[in-house]
């Protein structure tokens, strides 16, 4: 039985209610249907405009994904704001890179047809925050995937609940979302606090570090908003790398760095004038298990400790960018991977949107990238979709928290964490390469 | 022992029976369920290599990805979900993948959230019942 009237409770608009009676196309209907059961769920009295939607729904992840498309496709849908599509299940630039069947590459295809169909943007990337324009402080959207949810909501300090597949589209077509959790001002004050002051300076500012610290605050903090305290400096690419981790480990959609993202100038700003309910101290013994969990691979135990048991570890693929890789990120890693090149045993790969690989083609570096046997991949990425060439059961170094947690479970590869240096040089030599300089 | 019932708040109402798999730690469906087959995949999870299908799970919350709505839609329609999803905090996600297959397929597991004290009562591997009105009851 599809969901049927509104909850009681939910005060709709006269024209929320034109398009839930279908005034509006068979699409809004559905739309608004799903957002109606869903603001019951939530408890919503009412809904809110949004500006702009990112939607997740585009990536294939089975025929039922399909059919939904296919039903709001059929019903009309056209999306009434801004919206943008995340990665899909295909390099619709470069094809050959797909390695599974032909029938999921049509599906994910078809998938991928339907939501540019309904009048999204096709920028398929993760980090569409890295791509203009991107949401406003204070500006209330609707964006799905998690990584972007908590860059949009941290770093930006634009307001989306953390939504699923389904519902994001639902609020593009309709222009409306539940006005619930961080939509609201207070619903996003801060309530665990991280103080990592006690850790030495260097680390506190170590870029590659970041990661290990966003899984161990998921891990940690689970679904509560937390606080970092003592983080010296994170640029944009330190900060999406550690909100993905924490939106991996955890269901953190949100986060506060004190003196660094907008809603957290001090640590009372953060916690909204009220006392943290938990306070956690972050010592090296607690950086050292964030880092200890980001690695499945037997015998690796910890970044930074040099000439250990496990430098020898063959490593068979290196995956780099998720989120995308932004040209900055390409900017540090050319002069890295020009003096040490993979060896042609190990699959490297990196993934990153069009706009990334667009300026590495302008400047004759992606060129160069493929010259030393480093495949460039956009729209989709190595643990949503069959990217990789090398069978499953091998090991996969990456710097990302997001890859070290999905890799194992989504691909088959056990995984070492590792700066980046340790990644170029390791596929270099093609076992891992531990940088003793990391760790003071 | 006796049957216990307690009474919980449904989400996605529906009706169902299964036997409880209990996960003290939060799971991501995307990531950390197959659909084809209801196998739990995270490798990190300490349930990792046992099947939600047909089973009521019992998870104090998701986490991780927002594809968990797409996993689970994919599980109804391949017959691998859960019969029941029963969490101790509001998880929206899972909710909503619950909710559009009720929309697609008409027909979901329906979605309970308990009282704390309630949620941390229930003992895996016990045969359960969820009614529509999100009432739980356990098997003496």
């Amino acid at each position: 039985m599809p969901a049927g009237a509104p909850p009681e409770t939910l005060a709709l608009t006269v024209r929320d209610r034109a398009m839930l009676a279908g005034d509006c196309g068979e699409a809004a209907a559905v739309a608004m249907r799903v957002l109606a059961t869903m603001a019951g769920v939530y408890g919503a009295e009412r809904l809110l405009d949004i500006e702009g939607a990112h939607i997740d729904g585009c990536l294939y992840h089975g025929d039922s994904g399909v059919d939904f498309a296919e039903l709001l496709v059929a019903g009309g849908a056209r999306v009434r704001v801004p919206t943008t599509l995340n990665v899909g299940g295909l390099d619709l630039l470069h094809p050959e890179e797909f390695a599974g069947t032909a029938e999921r590459r049509a599906k994910a295809r078809r998938l991928m047809e339907c939501y540019e169909e309904m009048g999204c943007r096709t920028i398929w990337t993760c980090a569409p925050y890295q791509t203009t324009p991107r949401p406003a402080f204070g500006q209330q959207v609707a964006w799905a995937e998690s990584n972007a949810i908590v860059f949009a909501n941290s770093v930006l300090g634009a307001r989306t609940h953390r939504y699923g597949d389904f519902i994001d589209i639902c609020a593009a077509i309709t222009g409306r979302a539940p006005a619930v959790g961080l939509h609201l001002e207070e619903h996003r004050r801060g309530q665990v606090v991280f103080d990592l002051r006690s850790l030495p300076h260097a680390l506190r500012s170590a870029a590659w570090l970041l990661p290990a610290i966003g899984y161990l605050v998921g891990e940690r903090c689970g679904n509560r908003i937390p606080v970092l305290l003592g983080l010296e400096q994170a640029g944009e690419d330190g900060l999406k790398a550690l909100g993905a981790a924490a939106a991996s480990s955890g269901a953190v959609a949100l986060f506060h760095a004190v003196g660094i993202t907008p809603e957290a100038p001090t640590l009372d700003a953060a916690l909204g004038g009220e006392e943290a309910a938990e306070w956690i101290e972050v010592g090296l013994s607690d950086l050292r298990a964030g880092l200890r969990s980001l690695s499945t691979a037997p015998g690796v135990a910890a970044v930074g400790i040099g000439g250990s048991e496990d430098d020898r570890l063959p490593i068979d693929v290196v995956a780099l960018g998720s989120p995308h890789f932004s040209p900055r990120e390409f900017a540090e890693f050319l002069p890295l991977v020009e003096r040490h090149p993979p060896a042609g045993s190990v699959e490297f790969v990196v993934c990153t949107n069009r706009l990334s690989l667009g300026e590495l083609e302008r400047r004759g570096n992606l060129e160069r990238l493929r010259a030393h046997g480093v495949r460039v991949v956009v729209d989709t990425c190595v643990v949503v979709a069959p990217i990789l060439r090398t069978q499953a059961g091998g090991v996969l170094m990456t710097n990302s928290g997001k890859f070290a947690h999905y890799a194992p479970g989504n691909v088959g590869f056990d995984v070492v964490f590792g700066s980046l240096a340790e990644c170029v040089r390791s596929a270099h030599g093609g076992r891992l390469w531990r940088d003793p300089e990391l760790w003071p | 022992m006796s049957a216990v019932e307690v009474e919980g708040q449904a989400l996605v109402a529906g009706a169902a029976v299964g036997k409880v798999l209990r996960l003290e730690e939060p799971l991501s469906f995307w990531g950390g369920v197959d659909p084809v087959t209801g196998t739990v995949i995270d490798r990190r999870h300490p349930r990792c290599g046992e099947s939600v299908a047909g089973r009521v799970l019992v998870m104090p919350y998701g986490r991780g990805s927002s594809s968990s709505s797409s996993v689970l839609l994919e599980g109804v329609r391949l017959g691998t979900a859960p019969a029941a999803v029963v969490l101790r905090e509001l998880d929206g996600i899972l909710a909503l993948g619950a909710a559009v297959a009720r929309e697609l397929y008409e027909q979901s597991p329906p979605v309970v959230v308990l009282a704390p004290a309630d949620w941390a009562a229930l003992p895996d591997g016990a045969e359960a019942a969820v009614d529509v009105s999100g009432r739980l009851r356990i098997a003496g």
